[in-house]
């Protein structure tokens, strides 16, 4: 008899271009791509600018610093991996660096009945950390 | 360059023998092969007349199915709006001489197939932008990816009037839905009240905040086709030609976390193009068919063709005008939201449409209706395609 394991969420798997990005959230740091020919940060990581096409590009840690660009709030769950964990709540977040990403936001009471409650966008939001795995940490904000 | 405006017709438009929450699981190759069928015979046309296909990815898998050899094909997938593109793909194609008879087709056992625990992400396999960047946080599906955009059009224009524009499409839409046989709201696992309520909308269950149940669209066992030809060829077939006057398509992201802005569509160029083309202008059409993937995704589509300004859909919409009687028909057939939706919805629109126009909707019939507005979006609202077609 194998013991049944509990689901789980599925993981990002890294590329060529995001191996650094998740070495990096390993060390619980965040990291993202700027464009040295023109004035753009972007998310997620590609090594030749999406605006301007310039392979002239850098990567540059973040502050953690951001806000809440918008959010939903989960109800019913979306894959088996987060059957136990609804609500919860997905979000894009506009870093301090100018990009967007999207994410969670932990650390609030998610209620589809009362959403303002604890939640409005616009909100100031810090980065936090999901340790999914030993190799894989997920960036996630949480009210700041 | 000479505008092929007018340049080919639709002559013929069907579903699958079936369609709904099916008992017996049909494939996506039979459910498409019915509605080509039908959509052939609808045309008076027979299956060695085909010389072109156009589906959604698996064009060579279609083809083999039906045994139809194509000499020009278009696997163009770009989400829902796909078979509304296609509409537009066929007209250069033909216009072009590469072929004379287009079958567009789609089908799909989305209710069959689907199960708990998801399918793909729409971002694809673990490594792919979607599956590093978005399926690991839960982005998984249509309504939360879209849910998250209509919050951002509340957070902007006033979550109160947003949900009055919500609740409006809602509570019209399945009045249309009441007046089409073939909608899934007769279906008791429908789950949507045959005479749907505002109270029934405010009170149905949460899927993903701000969307309750009764904003989001159908996963059903459907499929369409249409057929499309040369002037020539249409003027001696059974039905009136709908001419395709105008077409435009776009895309500005893939994923939900990459579009520009959260409260605008591509519509807001393909609608322009495709009206340029055919040479009218809003006020012009009888028929809106407007893809429906969610209530907020018909609002920001109204917006986004310019048939009211940014934020405005609460006022366009007020007073059931979409609905049976009012002054604005739209999505007359019920919708992705309460008629069918297996998954992608695009070609739909098109037989409504053409159905409108032929006068063959029954008790849902617009009355006099000759020129009709087919919008679809794919994708987390990424893709679009604006048709405009008239009868004679």
């Amino acid at each position: 008899m194998t013991q049944q394991r509990p689901p789980t969420k599925p993981l990002p798997s890294p590329t060529p271009e995001t191996e650094y990005y998740w070495a990096r959230c390993k060390e619980h740091e965040l990291w993202v791509r700027s464009c040295n020919d023109c004035p753009v940060t972007y998310f997620y990581p590609r090594d030749i600018c999406p605006e301007c096409f310039s392979r002239n590009t850098e990567w540059i840690k973040c502050s953690g610093k951001g806000t809440l660009h918008t959010f939903g709030i989960v109800v019913r769950p979306p894959h088996r991996g987060w059957a136990e964990d609804v609500p919860f709540v997905v979000a894009m977040v506009d870093l301090e660096e100018g990009c967007r990403m999207p994410t969670n936001l932990v650390d609030v009471d998610a209620d589809p009945a009362d959403p303002s409650k604890t939640l409005r966008i616009g909100m100031a939001v810090e980065l936090a950390w999901d340790d999914r795995t030993d190799e894989i940490s997920l960036p996630v904000f949480r009210p700041a | 360059m000479a505008s092929i405006s007018r340049a080919a017709a639709i002559v013929g438009a069907a579903e699958s023998d079936e369609l709904g929450y099916l008992e017996n699981r049909k494939s996506d190759l039979q459910l498409s092969t019915e509605a080509a069928y039908n959509a052939l015979e609808d045309a008076g046309l027979r299956k060695s007349d085909v010389d072109a296909i156009f589906a959604g990815g698996n064009t060579l898998g279609l083809a083999e199915h039906m045994g139809i050899h194509p000499r020009f094909t278009d696997s163009t997938q770009v989400g829902g709006s796909s078979f509304v593109i296609h509409a537009g793909h066929a007209l250069a194609a033909i216009a072009a001489g590469y072929c004379e008879v287009a079958l567009v087709v789609h089908g799909n056992n989305g209710h069959s197939r689907r199960f708990f625990g998801g399918g793909a992400a729409e971002g694809g396999g673990p490594s792919s932008p979607g599956g590093q960047f978005e399926t690991p946080y839960g982005f998984i599906g249509a309504p939360i990816n879209y849910a998250m955009a209509c919050a951002r059009y509340m957070h902007e224009y006033g979550e109160e009037r947003s949900r009055e524009g919500m609740s409006e499409v809602a509570v019209s839409t399945r009045k249309w839905a009441a007046l089409n046989p073939r909608a899934l709201i007769h279906d008791p696992k429908a789950e949507i009240p045959l005479t749907m309520s505002f109270d029934d909308y405010h009170a149905s269950r949460w899927i993903c905040w701000p969307f309750h149940l009764l904003d989001c669209c159908l996963v059903t066992d459907a499929g369409g086709a249409y057929i499309v030809t040369t002037p020539e060829r249409a003027r001696d077939l059974k039905k009136p030609p709908l001419w395709i006057l105008g077409a435009g398509e776009g895309h500005d992201h893939g994923m939900i976390s990459q579009m520009p802005s959260l409260t605008s569509l591509i519509a807001r160029e393909t609608g322009p193009a495709a009206f340029k083309m055919a040479g009218v202008t809003h006020d012009d059409f009888d028929l809106a068919m407007i893809y429906d993937s969610f209530t907020y995704t018909v609002m920001l589509t109204l917006e986004s063709l310019g048939f009211c300004g940014r934020g405005e859909a609460a006022d366009f919409l007020r007073g059931q005008r979409t609905a049976p009687g009012g002054d604005f028909p739209m999505n007359t057939s019920g919708g992705g939201l309460s008629y069918t939706h297996p998954g992608a919805y695009g070609i739909f629109l098109v037989i409504e449409a053409a159905r409108q126009l032929w006068s063959e909707a029954g008790a849902r019939q617009v009355a006099d209706c000759g020129l009709a507005l087919v919008h679809g979006t794919g994708g987390s609202l990424s893709s679009g395609g604006t048709v405009v077609l008239a009868r004679d």
